[in-house]
């Protein structure tokens, strides 16, 4: 693209604040009453991180692999790609995410989430949110309930959990999957929701922050768990 | 190709501009005041309204099938109004599977002028693009093709022409928006046999005037006017405004009109492109052709007053 610097984030809009809400309206009546399981989901993954048991690690990398594939197929391949027609470029990076929770966390088993000290709280914190609030931020914004972004059947709360499993994890190594590809998707959406002079597109930024930060932050600085 | 000395066409546009003149004298013409503003193709003398409709972002709707509904009660208004040019590009989402919807809806109205784009960086691709467009608006062929943006458009003016030539599309132009380019631009213009040229033009947006307009009128191309309204921003930031009292002597009661009737003044314009998702707008854009259209002096009272705001 010549002269790129002319441009201004408005040029890269294709569709108007209201088209957008109702692509998640649409959404989530086409795929209701999927919304009870995916939630329910959210809600195993969590019981699973406060309670851990033998398993708990595989489950949960299996449970956020099927919710990756499932937003992919649903939402950017078969809804959003009807506004925006770069949406089905950004499905191969879902269905990574997909392999990657399946091939580090079930098969390989190395992905676990302890979440010691802080991290533990703030982690724990962050899924919560995606799970549980990040749904109310629709009414909170003055859209209807039913435009609601739901976890497990909307890119950014799907995202922003995995963020949080991210900062449960002391070091990644090769888990640092769980922060690129959801802070990619974050920092996108932010752009779009400030394209869209949206309130509320601070909070994916957010996240990526909280989860960059806790990954990079010098260690000095993090308290280290107590052996 | 490069064009020197008077061609077939510019005599045949010669001689038709002098006929048309000794018909209907004045820049465009109203034979009743709810007739819409005509006017004329420059490179073939054929009239068509001089509002048409643009489709950037209102008519991205997906498969919203409220939203599709309201776009083709929009395109209702526009045909119903006088409107002919329907205006958009593979770039723009779903808008050309909408206009189809609507076209459909409306039972194909005869008086489209269908204009489209061709928007690939790849000039081998561009003919299997510009068949999935006409599929999209479901018409037997479209009426002016453009290169988005001057994307490959070495390869895709040939691909263009040589459609021209066999009669597969009617017009070909070149398309740019917000001042890009603009020295390519009238490169393409000198050297190559357009029909039309899309840049973006309104009261705060003039750099076109000095050089591209003038060339157009030189070359016998028409030209077309995308984001007349800045994507909304020139109207949001003039709402708060009341409009002047001489406002009321070109006949616009909305600052879209004031806008719109400001463009129009400009004798080189063929054809505005306004957007909207809504059926008032629509209309009230369409009522801009009626009534005076501001002359010079008034087009500089126009400026100076919305850059006092």
């Amino acid at each position: 693209m010549s002269e790129w610097w002319t441009y201004r984030l408005h040029d890269f809009l294709l569709f108007s604040p209201r088209v957008y809400w109702r692509v998640f309206e649409l959404h989530n009546e086409a795929v209701w009453p999927l919304q009870i399981l995916t939630m329910a989901a959210g809600v195993a993954i969590l019981i699973l991180l406060v309670r851990p048991r033998p398993r708990s690690h595989k489950i949960i990398s299996f449970l956020m692999a099927m919710l990756w594939i499932w937003v992919a197929w649903s939402f950017l391949w078969n809804r959003y790609a009807s506004i925006n027609w770069a949406a089905p470029y950004v499905v191969p990076a879902f269905l990574i995410e997909a392999a990657l929770f399946l091939w580090v966390g079930c098969y390989r088993g190395t992905l676990r989430f302890p979440g010691p000290g802080t991290r533990r709280a703030v982690g724990l914190g962050v899924v919560v949110y995606a799970v549980f609030v990040h749904p109310l931020v629709a009414l909170f914004a003055g859209r209807p309930i039913e435009a609601a972004e739901v976890f497990g059947i909307a890119p950014d709360p799907t995202a922003i959990a995995t963020l949080g499993l991210a900062v449960l994890v002391p070091r990644l190594g090769v888990g640092w999957f769980l922060v690129v590809i959801p802070a990619l998707w974050c920092i996108a959406s932010a752009v779009t929701l400030y394209a869209l002079e949206a309130a509320d597109g601070w909070i994916p930024l957010a996240a990526a922050g909280v989860a960059f930060g806790y990954q990079t932050w010098p260690r000095n600085v993090i308290k280290r768990p107590a052996h | 190709m490069v064009n020197d000395g008077p061609t077939r066409r510019d005599v045949m546009a010669a001689a038709a501009a002098i006929t048309s003149a000794a018909l209907a004298p004045g820049m465009e013409t109203q034979a009743q005041d709810q007739s819409p503003l005509l006017r004329s193709i420059p490179s073939t003398m054929e009239r068509i309204p001089a509002i048409g409709l643009g489709s950037w972002i209102t008519f991205n709707v997906g498969n919203d099938d409220v939203l599709r509904d309201e776009c083709a009660a929009v395109m209702a208004a526009f045909f119903d109004a006088g409107g002919r040019v329907i205006d958009s590009s593979p770039m723009y989402g779903s808008s050309q599977a909408v206009i189809g919807h609507g076209l459909d809806k409306l039972n194909r109205p005869s008086q489209l002028f269908a204009a489209d784009k061709v928007w690939t960086s790849s000039g081998s691709q561009g003919p299997a693009q510009i068949e999935q467009s006409r599929r999209l608006w479901d018409v037997p062929r479209l009426d002016l093709l453009q290169v988005h943006n001057l994307l490959a458009w070495e390869s895709h003016l040939k691909t263009l022409f040589d459609m021209k030539a066999s009669g597969n599309v009617r017009y070909v132009g070149i398309t740019t928006s917000e001042g890009r380019r603009h020295d390519l631009l009238e490169d393409i213009m000198r050297t190559q046999p357009l029909d039309f040229v899309q840049l973006t033009y309104n009261i705060d947006d003039r750099d076109v005037e000095e050089r591209i307009l003038r060339l157009a009128r030189d070359r016998s191309i028409g030209v077309i006017v995308n984001r007349p309204f800045q994507q909304g921003a020139l109207t949001r930031r003039l709402e708060g405004t009341p409009l002047p009292e001489w406002a009321g002597e070109i006949g616009a009661t909305t600052w879209a009109q004031f806008i719109l009737k400001f463009i129009l003044g400009h004798p080189d314009i063929t054809v505005v492109i306004p957007a909207t998702t809504r059926v008032d707008h629509v209309r009230e854009n369409l009522a801009a052709g009626s009534g005076p259209l501001p002359d010079e002096a008034m087009r500089s009272r126009m400026i100076a007053y919305v850059q006092d705001l």
